[in-house]
């Protein structure tokens, strides 16, 4: 039965296009808008989508965090990014993604960040718990300086794509404007995005 | 409150009668007709600040172009990986094989709660009435959508399903549906109280829908965009994710992302790109992937070369937050999941004797073909549409005679500048009585304008004479 519609599908697809002229596909690579000082625009665009951006020592990360009250009076910790003294909730401890319903805190690596519109991929790669990402209350990702990319066009020259399960680029807090076009920060994800720019030892 | 009993729309559908009700609320729609603006003006901000705006408008309309003349390999090709990845990919031929085999992905696996993201095909197949005629709870989780879908209403629009409620309205329905304190009208505190109601049946659902914005072939992945996270806790809680996709949603490379993700946000609700853009490959760790293709009218579409264009909509909603008419007659007088420009040249493929008043909600402006991210010749398709209906005598016989003499007229010179002098001896005396008489659609709401003293021919004569003299 599946199989048929299957077939049946394509068919019609096939048979809609027989008479159809080629159309290429447009090979032109784009290289899309530039900025002249890239972490200033990356910056920026974090704000007006409603997150903030700081830019830290790669060492400081800690106390440029606790400089958030969100992470000074978080409980429940959870952190990606090693090296974090106030994480306290182990992986191992989380069997079902339900159990990171009370998270706090959720501390990401992002793989990279992207100036036009303050976007940061974060990819899932052996941890299966993404459901934290999104339940917790607050949430920060860090990015080192060196990986802030112009737009998407460039973004997507670096990534790669099908190795991960899931990625997802985060563009500040979860947010809607459903009611009356009101803008609300903290929809049903994290309340607030705190994107880290960091910049190893010279 | 009105709580119609359900969803459903009704059998014959004309725009004029849907919008009355609408129209005749004068507040409302200056209300409605500004707050879609004000999104449009977002959009024009947004995509401002590209310089290659026109460049990459270009190149997605190309890409979509390009996909659709080749549709069917692209979708062997994404079967095959996404098959690769671990997911299961299943083609439906129409709404009732799509709702047939979610169905039975849920029932064989003993689901009664099932949480969903926004997705104009399942709300075009229906799904939700289907499932929970088979007593599966169906909850959607966009807070727009939740709001429509507790009062069992349809989407009034693609992107802000709700845009045509008050906050007020919305405190109502709290109070009655989710046993929200009376009065409340804030939207923070509103949206608060959905959050806690929204993170309850996430937590408890057992298996999460979403739609699908982009399907990439070369990967065998697919990108959901939303603004809420509601896609992402939806499937990352329940084991079982299904994905349902129209066949035009797919794109070739990983690359062409970058243009499409670009080109979306900005186009759709001003903003720079959605809060989340995720891309899912394979099912996650434990857990179950199943991809509906669905075909449903498509491949009709595809084959009649005048309206093929139509398929490479990214579902933006750019063109009803342009359209003037959509501003002033809200999205429910339509009759269609998908109202606007782009509704009015889809539903007629369904079915043309239903939805043949949709192409003539229009201005033929142009405007939605001039905010359309990927190019749809949006008001050169309502009009083909117009002429198309008139040839299957699916136009009113009133609108077709005066379409003729129109005609007659316009092409004759004589006879236009006749009808011409005519008029503006004749239209000042008119009685307004007759000039707003019931029986003429036109005039009930309108003022007449005075009469120009003189023709532009006698006006343009005149100044090419006074400027002959002063050379």
């Amino acid at each position: 039965m599946s199989d048929r519609s299957r077939d049946h599908v394509l068919r019609s697809l096939r048979a809609a296009t027989a008479g159809m002229t080629p159309v290429a596909l447009p090979e032109r690579s784009f290289t899309g808008v530039r900025f002249a000082d890239v972490e200033a625009q990356f910056a920026k665009s974090v704000a007006e989508v409603g997150g903030r951006c700081i830019f830290a020592e790669d060492a400081a990360l800690e106390s440029t965090l606790l400089q958030l009250p969100a992470y000074a009076a978080a409980k429940r910790v959870l952190s990606r990014v090693p090296g974090l003294a106030r994480a306290n909730v182990e992986r191992a401890e989380l069997r079902a993604p339900r159990e990171t319903w009370n998270i706090d805190f959720c501390v990401l690596p992002g793989e990279l960040g992207v100036a036009e519109n303050g976007a940061v991929w974060v990819v899932e790669a052996g941890f299966s718990h993404r459901a934290a990402w999104f339940l917790a209350e607050h949430m920060a990702l860090v990015v080192p300086a060196r990986k802030l990319v112009h737009n998407m066009h460039e973004a997507y020259e670096r990534i790669e794509l099908g190795s991960a399960g899931f990625a997802t680029f985060v563009s500040g807090p979860s947010k809607t404007a459903d009611i009356e076009q009101s803008l609300v920060i903290g929809a049903q994800g994290p309340r607030s995005c705190t994107v880290l720019v960091t910049r190893g030892p010279a | 409150m009105e709580h119609p009993e359900h969803v459903k729309h009704p059998e014959h559908v004309e725009h004029p009668d849907r919008a009355a009700a609408f129209v005749a609320n004068g507040e409302r729609l200056q209300w409605h007709d500004k707050s879609l603006w004000f999104v449009r003006e977002k959009r024009d901000r947004a995509s401002g600040v590209i310089p290659e705006w026109e460049e990459l408008r270009a190149l997605a309309a190309g890409i979509k172009a390009h996909t659709l003349s080749r549709l069917a390999d692209y979708l062997e090709a994404f079967e095959a990986k996404a098959t690769a990845l671990g997911a299961h990919v299943h083609f439906a031929r129409d709404a009732e094989e799509h709702n047939r085999i979610v169905h039975e992905l849920l029932a064989r696996r003993g689901i009664t709660r099932v949480v969903k993201s926004k997705s104009m095909l399942t709300e075009q197949c229906g799904l939700n009435h289907h499932l929970e005629a088979h007593g599966i709870e169906v909850i959607d989780t966009d807070l727009g959508e939740r709001i429509v879908q507790l009062r069992h209403e349809p989407p009034s629009h693609i992107v802000m399903p709700a845009i045509h409620l008050k906050k007020e309205e919305i405190g109502d329905l709290f109070h009655d549906a989710l046993g929200g304190a009376q009065g409340i009208s804030d939207p923070k505190a509103l949206t608060e109280m959905a959050r806690g109601h929204l993170r309850d049946k996430l937590l408890g659902a057992q298996a999460g829908i979403t739609g699908v914005n982009f399907a990439v072939a070369e990967t065998g992945g697919f990108v959901v965009c939303t603004n809420e996270g509601n896609a992402d806790l939806g499937t990352a809680l329940p084991r079982l994710h299904i994905a349902c996709m129209g066949v035009e949603k797919i794109i070739p490379r990983a690359k062409d992302l970058g243009v499409f993700l670009r080109l979306l946000a900005r186009s759709a609700t001003g903003q720079p790109v959605t809060a989340y853009s995720s891309h899912f490959h394979g099912p996650r760790q434990g857990g179950e992937l199943h991809i509906v293709i669905v075909d449903h009218g498509r491949s009709t579409i595809l084959g009649r070369e005048h309206y093929r264009r139509t398929l490479q909509c990214i579902r933006c909603g750019a063109c009803m937050n342009t359209c003037p008419v959509y501003r002033r007659s809200g999205g429910h007088s339509y009759g269609v999941t998908v109202p606007g420009p782009l509704g009015a040249v889809l539903a007629p493929h369904v079915d043309p004797a239903k939805h043949r008043s949709l192409p003539f909600a229009s201005t033929l402006c142009g405007s939605c073909t001039d905010v359309c991210p990927v190019k749809i010749d949006l008001h050169e398709q309502l009009l083909l549409w117009r002429g198309d209906l008139g040839r299957q005598k699916l136009v009113p016989l009133k609108k077709r005679m005066a379409s003729r003499v129109a005609g007659w007229i316009l092409v004759r010179t004589w006879a236009y500048l006749l009808l011409g002098s005519i008029a503006r001896w004749f239209i000042p005396k008119l009685p307004k009585a007759l000039a707003q008489h019931r029986w003429n659609d036109w005039g009930r709401q309108r003022e007449l304008p005075p009469a120009p003293k003189e023709t532009f021919r006698e006006l343009y004569a005149k100044r090419r004479r006074t400027s002959g003299k002063a050379k």
